[in-house]
């Protein structure tokens, strides 16, 4: 579905990209791993024909640059940084949905299931809306109509627990129909839901490989967790999961996203040394028969 | 299928174009910038300056000479200032990234912004001028049509001159710093290039007759100033000599003509000039 070969791209005497090959097919979910500097955006942005570049990049054999509008209408974007737009949050899903011929109501439908009311917030600058709120918006446009290639640039980071089950669960509706790729200078952030990492460093390819593909994008694991000794800054990092606590702050039950579940033990790990124990069950499933397994 | 493309295309134009005013609307220059010509207006009304006289002007019209004089030094540069530090500020801040990853075609989104922002920088003033004479005509003076109607014509071609100007330097330069002190050197060339000031010291120091008038006719500043000049001094005795040489080639009614279609066709090609390096470089 995506083509490049050997991509090029300079910012004056700047090298960033040094001559990329990579294809990407429909189903492949990619992590675009790499430190800061690695070439990850340049190389969404010339694939969204935003940059000139040398070499060649191909959609469905069409180039993004001369043929933009068929290119991107196949493209669901999520930047990393939300744009400061002025515009009201109807306005911009308006906006949005008559550029991409799509129906706003499917889009606010879909931010509705992230949780964000576009109706309550109607009149409200899009820039005036919290980091969450902003990228679950963003989130609804590019997910909220019939796209082929998710482009998605660290598109979880602000999101709180519950939304990024719900993402999960959207992107696993999309997994059938569309590629995706997932840019993260993390791996941990992203790795449960893709089924290919590709990792970038100083403008190369260093690393392609398929990954297992394991984890249900929609599961859930239930989770309880002792501690030895309350503490108040557990107390703080396990609340942003959505975490309860017993009276004594020994005790903290709560539910994981199953694509969450290495970013969240690369919390737990921070916390090792107050870990009496911790349980992880997959969660039952209201549509599913069986019993839960063990995480 | 072609004419399905154009229909679609002319619609992501004015889609654009809404966007840019939507978002113009909420934007700190936009609100600044209408204070000060309805400020403006008002300020002329409470100084009495529709009761006054000067040259045979009284009313309306000597409020409306007074009106287009000061809108001949503000609104050139703060057209420019605005557009290249909104233009090359959404560039930065990431707004182009997010909005070119949009399905539009570069022409819509580049000429549906160029035309909204015409909208939301014509229109305080248009609306500004039309609001005095309202008032004006309520309180019973005389409705000075033609010029009304020139007055008119002249500040479209202005606010669209330096416009595309500003559209220009926004492409041109890569951030908003950059097309900020850009923006404000080709102001000042041109505010210098005035009869008053450079063009003055030049014809002083001997420079011919010729190549002075090519250049105030090269200037949009002092075009729009002749221009605005020429309906209350119709000989432009206040030009000095070179008024000669601009009647004899013109013609009043040629010159008025040419103040029309010159700033339109310099803000166009610069515009134009904007658009080609814009689709070629690199958009955010």
């Amino acid at each position: 579905m995506i083509q490049f070969e050997n991509l090029v791209k300079r910012f004056r005497r700047n090298q960033v990209l040094r001559g990329v090959d990579l294809t990407i097919e429909r189903g492949d979910r990619v992590a675009l791993v790499g430190s800061n500097g690695a070439g990850k955006t340049t190389l969404i942005r010339c694939l969204l024909g935003e940059y000139t570049c040398e070499g060649r990049v191909s959609v469905d054999g069409m180039d993004p640059r001369q043929q933009r509008r068929a290119v991107l209408a196949k493209v669901g974007f999520v930047p990393q940084l939300p744009p400061p737009l002025k515009m009201p949050v109807r306005q911009l899903v308006r906006f949005a949905a008559s550029l991409c011929a799509a129906d706003p109501l499917r889009m606010e439908a879909v931010a509705k299931r992230l949780g964000l009311d576009v109706e309550r917030f109607r009149s409200q600058p899009f820039v005036k809306l919290s980091g969450g709120q902003k990228q679950k918006l963003l989130i609804a446009i590019a997910l909220g109509r019939d796209s082929e290639l998710l482009v998605l640039d660290e598109p979880a980071a602000n999101l709180d627990p519950e939304a990024r089950h719900i993402f999960f669960q959207l992107l696993a509706e999309k997994r059938e129909t569309a590629a995706m790729l997932i840019s993260s200078h993390r791996l941990d952030e992203v790795a449960a839901l893709v089924n290919r990492v590709v990792e970038m460093d100083q403008g190369s390819v260093v690393l392609d490989d398929r990954v297992a593909d394991l984890v249900d994008l929609s599961s859930r694991l239930r989770c309880r967790i002792r501690l030895n000794q309350r503490e108040g800054a557990f107390a703080n990092a396990i609340g942003d999961w959505s975490f309860r606590g017993s009276e004594d702050g020994l005790l903290w039950e709560g539910e994981v996203a199953g694509p969450d579940r290495l970013r969240f033990l690369g919390l737990l790990t921070r916390y090792a040394a107050l870990l009496a124990a911790i349980e992880l069950h997959e969660a039952e499933k209201p549509n599913r028969s069986g019993s839960p397994a063990d995480g | 299928m072609q004419l399905w493309q154009e229909n679609r295309n002319m619609k992501h134009l004015w889609l654009n174009a809404y966007a840019d005013i939507v978002e113009s609307l909420r934007a700190r220059w936009f609100i600044i910038y209408t204070a000060i010509f309805g400020g403006l207006v008002v300020l002329l009304f409470a100084y009495g300056l529709a009761e006054s006289r000067i040259m045979g002007f009284t009313g309306l019209s000597r409020l409306l000479l007074t009106y287009i004089q000061l809108t001949m030094a503000i609104l050139p540069i703060f057209v420019l200032i605005t557009t290249v530090r909104s233009v090359a500020g959404d560039r930065e801040a990431g707004v182009f990234e997010y909005l070119l990853a949009l399905p539009t075609t570069l022409s819509a989104w580049y000429w549906g912004k160029m035309l909204g922002r015409f909208l939301m920088v014509f229109m305080p003033v248009f609306l500004a001028m039309v609001g005095a004479i309202i008032w004006g005509v309520i309180k019973g003076a005389e409705m000075p049509w033609r010029m009304m109607v020139y007055y008119t014509g002249l500040l479209m071609v202005l606010a669209w001159c330096f416009l595309g100007i500003g559209m220009l330097i926004s492409t041109l330069a890569r951030s908003s710093d950059v097309a900020q002190g850009a923006a404000f050197v080709v102001w000042l060339t041109l505010l210098l290039f005035l009869d008053l000031i450079l063009l003055g010291i030049m014809i002083q120091e001997q420079l011919p007759a010729g190549s002075a008038v090519a250049i105030a006719l090269a200037n949009p500043m002092q075009v729009f100033r002749t221009a605005s000049m020429m309906l209350f001094d119709p000989q432009l005795v206040l030009l000095g000599p070179s008024a000669y040489v601009i009647l004899d080639n013109f013609g009043q009614a040629g010159y008025i003509l040419y103040a029309l279609l010159y700033p339109l066709l310099l803000g166009t090609l610069c515009a134009f000039g904007g658009y080609q390096v814009f689709r070629r470089t690199d958009l955010p």
